[in-house]
């Protein structure tokens, strides 16, 4: 019996992990997808069918507004993806490589901007960019930097978080030992940390890219029809005109562009990634030492984009919140959290809405991490065969697409395929069920990604180590990938609570207002009329900002560190 | 067609059942026997059951306990689904009327309604005992849809800004356009916002169909600001908000001023131009496809009774369809209707609605 041979149960088993996986996305993100965009291309014929219709491609296409705007989309996408790739690394070199007081605090700070409902987060941005607001000298209202400063805003945790993630498991001994040979910092830095990053690097940035591709409602409030993009064309275009024809060129084009993004990240993914000196966690860090440039610059650096890019805003919002409607300091805002709002502008208190969204935030965690964790347990396997690298590759990007593909896409393509899933008695659609699993459909490439550089830093030689000694697949997996997995698991299962809790989009078009969740009630009162509903909607995002850093921090305190020696 | 057979057959096994349902029954009587599968005969005896799904916009709320005490009087259970802004709502019915997504829908309105009407998302439906001469008519093209409440959108002005800098506040659409008034308003986008397309509309009825462009191009010029929702430009622009904003015109509600009433309660520190409003009138009706027909009647008719009436000034800040309830008395005093609002036909915006946002977007947005 060789080694290779593996026992049929083990096909087996991979087979469930490819299947289930699949199954679930297809039935949640691509049979909703391509129902809506197949409605677009089918034009009713007047006599009660349907005919193929394909001229929208030429009339969209020859518009000059879409290439406008598809040029928009890349350039603010790309503008954001860089600007938080350069300045996440700092943080992520501080916030993981060293060891200070307020650490843990920090890291569930940096995380709270990912959350924010983007109503209140426009309107933050906003009030500091009015000429007599405290950036207002800068001149950015109604400007393109203004709208990648607020991208950067929402996107700088990811990239803080999925580098640092790695690199805190980094053996400092390859880059001492550099150090040793005479290398510069710096020299050190780039030869040698920085390729080991790689990967992280760009399973963040392709992230990050997509999410800032598919930005919303801040392009909105910051830049207005100005500075459209792919996604507020369709988001337009399908709520407001009913123009499915032209949403479905639209949103085959969005398509194009986040495949061709993924592509590159792939690309630069696999040239770099290989197995690393992964380490036990508290080797890693060393205590911050600020008179050594090494650590100086990139506290200096972070400070300057905590305090202006996520205290700042956040900080107008916190002490507004303190303010009564008479503008004297006050804590009714808070007190009011127990009501139903100012004549009754919700249908549940906004402390019951917090609970909704913790438990709706249980379950799609729950999904997400089962999922996505199957899925990395395939992914992260570099298999012999060419075909079935690709495919594992293949597999890979397709998880990436639910962030890549606009909310009101799926959102409406629900709205064709659930009412009765796979022929199941449920309308799904109206059916409290959907918030969770649409939740987690968005929430899964963040595990996904923040897991994956992880177990694919494994060096293969530990399995086959594991195997030669006489342990069964099942054991290798057990005490190799999950040991070592676990390790990202409560990041992953961080990042996946944040999403779920934040999360605005597709679920938004079907909520069950007495289920209602936090960033629902804050759209809604931040929407009515009366000073005190804006109050309580200040102090409503206040309590769902608490609560995200709060989360954060119960999540970096879940990892695994018990499994850990070094490797 | 099976569709249609199976709920005429459940309409016919269950419907007309309804016990008087004290106030608000109107089903002794289904009017428009000949638009409606069930015929007039069939209502006697029996009870309403099981569930119907009311489909809303965001805004939808009703005073606690309202809706269970319909359900507790009419033994119906009723789900509650927000679909998104008005917009969002009608496309969702229009894209779903092969499979609704309930049985009634509130919060359709004429700006929107045709669009749904002439999709044929609508089972038509008119309550027995509405009074037409006190409830808001139903406007040409939208019979079968009951009328549940109205407001107008119109420019709102900080009194207090313009008393203090010594300016007699704007009165009209051509006011606004002077250099006295430059830099000082600020709407919303009507691509994104239906007080945005509402305002649009009032323009367009005032200055014809080939006269708007120009007006805006002058608004433009002199230094208007565009929002994409009503939240912030009320909040961040608008100065009578308390919130900072520089702007002392903005683009509301005429409910609006109820809201910024003095802690006295003896002024209120903004007004509505009640020479810029557009009315909206919000429509409830039964979704074609329903599979509780009977149930979906008796939830119009309880949107479209007293009490419901009643409570709408309250929670949805509107005023009732049914003009003979009593108002709150701030409203009364400090926002009261249009006398002449600025009217567009429901028919007229169907056709040319995507025409004038382009057109709107093109002169403003450029």
């Amino acid at each position: 019996m060789s080694l290779r041979r593996r026992p049929r149960w083990a096909w087996l088993g991979w087979g469930v992990a490819v299947g289930v996986p699949l199954v679930f996305l297809a039935v949640f993100f691509a049979w909703p997808v391509v129902a809506l965009v197949v409605q677009g291309f089918f034009a009713d014929d007047g006599g009660g069918g349907r005919t193929l219709d394909l001229s929208g491609f030429a009339e969209v296409l020859s518009e000059p507004r879409t290439w406008r705007v598809v040029g928009q989309t890349l350039a603010q996408a790309s503008a954001g993806t860089v600007l938080s790739v350069l300045l996440g690394l700092p943080g992520a070199y501080l916030l993981y490589r060293c060891r200070f007081p307020g650490r843990t605090f920090l890291r569930g700070l940096v995380t709270v901007p990912f959350v924010l409902p983007t109503v209140v987060v426009g309107v933050a941005f906003r009030n500091l960019f009015t000429p007599s607001g405290p950036l207002g000298w800068l001149g950015w209202e109604e400007s393109f930097a203004g709208i990648v400063v607020a991208l950067v805003f929402f996107n700088y945790s990811v990239v803080v978080r999925t580098v640092g993630g790695l690199w805190e498991r980094l053996d400092p001994r390859a880059e001492q030992a550099a150090r040793a040979l005479g290398a510069t910092p710096w020299r050190a830095f780039r030869t040698v940390t920085l390729p080991a990053l790689g990967p992280a690097v760009a399973s963040a940035a392709s992230v990050v890219f997509l999410f800032c591709s598919t930005a919303f409602g801040v392009v909105l409030v910051l830049g207005g029809m100005r500075y459209g993009t792919i996604e507020t064309e369709i988001w337009i275009r399908t709520t407001q005109f009913l123009d499915l024809r032209a949403a479905a060129v639209l949103s085959v084009l969005q398509l194009v562009v986040v495949v061709a993004a993924l592509l590159v990240s792939a690309r630069l993914r696999t040239r770099r990634e290989r197995a690393l000196q992964l380490t036990g966690e508290r080797s890693g860090a060393h205590p911050l030492d600020l008179r050594s440039v090494r650590d100086a610059l990139p506290a200096a650096v972070t400070a300057v984009v905590v305090g202006g890019l996520v205290v700042l805003p956040l900080a107008g919002l916190v002490l507004r919140s303190f303010r009564g409607p008479d503008g004297a300091w006050s804590l009714a805002n808070y007190a009011a959290l127990g009501t139903t709002g100012g004549r009754n502008a919700l249908t549940v208190t906004v402390w019951e809405a917090t609970a909704n969204s913790l438990r709706i935030a249980a379950v799609a965690t729950l999904i997400a991490v089962v999922v996505g964790g199957l899925v990395v347990l395939v992914v992260s396997r570099r298999p012999r065969s060419h075909g079935l690298r690709r495919a594992v590759g293949g597999l890979d990007a397709v998880f990436m697409l639910p962030l890549g593909v606009s909310a009101v896409t799926v959102g409406f393509g629900f709205l064709l395929t659930l009412d009765r899933p796979l022929g199941l008695d449920v309308d799904l659609r109206t059916s409290g069920l959907l918030v969770p699993i649409a939740q987690a459909v968005v929430a899964i490439p963040l595990v996904v990604r923040t897991m994956l550089p992880v177990l694919r830093a494994i060096d293969p030689r530990l399995r086959e180590a594991a195997a030669v000694l006489g342990a069964p697949p099942g054991r290798v997996l057990a005490s190799v990938d999950l040991a070592l997995g676990a390790r990202s698991l409560g990041l992953a299962v961080g990042f996946a609570f944040a999403v779920s809790l934040g999360e605005f989009g597709a679920t938004s078009f079907l909520a069950r207002p007495d289920a209602a969740t936090l960033p629902v009630v804050i759209y809604r009162l931040v929407g009515q009329p009366g000073a005190e509903n804006y109050g309580m909607a200040l102090a409503a995002s206040v309590v769902l900002a608490v609560l995200t850093a709060t989360v954060m921090m119960v999540a970096e305190r879940m990892r695994g560190d018990s499994g850990g020696g070094e490797f | 067609m099976t569709i249609r057979t199976r709920r005429t057959l459940a309409a016919l096994a269950v419907v007309g059942l309804v016990p008087a349902l004290a106030a608000c029954s109107g089903d002794d009587a289904p009017g428009e026997a000949g638009s409606t599968p069930v015929p007039a005969e069939s209502s006697t005896g029996g009870e309403l059951s099981g569930t119907v799904t009311l489909v809303t916009h965001d805004s939808f709320a009703l005073s606690d306990g309202l809706l269970e005490s319909f359900e507790e009087g009419s033994g119906l259970e009723v789900e509650h689904v927000a679909a998104g802004d008005a917009g969002a709502l009608v496309n969702q019915l229009v894209l779903t009327q092969d499979s609704p997504l309930g049985d009634v829908v509130y919060g359709v309105d004429n700006t929107f309604a045709s669009r749904a009407v002439e999709a044929g998302v609508f089972e038509p439906y008119t309550p027995a005992d509405l009074d037409p001469s006190v409830g808001t008519p139903v406007e040409e093209g939208l019979e079968g849809l009951t009328p549940i409440d109205r407001g107008d959108v119109c420019l709102n002005v900080d009194t207090a800004w313009f008393e203090e800098e010594g300016i007699e506040p704007p009165s009209t659409f051509e006011d606004l356009t002077q250099e006295t008034y430059a830099d000082l308003t600020v709407v919303t986008n009507p691509a994104t916002s239906s007080p945005g397309f509402a305002f649009l509309l009032a323009t367009i009825s005032a200055f014809g169909e080939d006269g708007w462009q120009d007006y805006w191009a002058e608004l433009a010029d002199n230094g208007l600001r565009v929002t994409d929702g009503w939240s912030d430009a009320y909040y961040v622009d608008f100065s009578g908000a308390g919130e900072g904003g520089e702007r002392p015109v903005v683009l509301s509600y005429a409910t609006s001023p109820a809201f910024t009433v003095t802690e006295d309660g003896s002024a209120t520190t903004t007004a509505a131009l009640l020479d810029t409003c557009f009315r909206q009138v919000e429509y409830a009706g039964v979704l074609a496809g329903t599979d509780n027909p009977a149930g979906a009647r008796a939830l119009v008719d309880f949107l479209a009774s007293e009490q419901v009436q009643a409570d709408i000034p309250a929670s949805m800040y509107m005023y009732p369809a049914d003009e003979s309830v009593e108002l709150p008395a701030e409203w009364e005093e400090f926002a009261p209707l249009a006398e002449d609002p600025y009217e567009v036909s429901a028919q007229e915006i169907a056709e040319h609605r995507d025409e004038w946002i382009q057109q709107w977007t093109a002169t403003v947005i450029g």
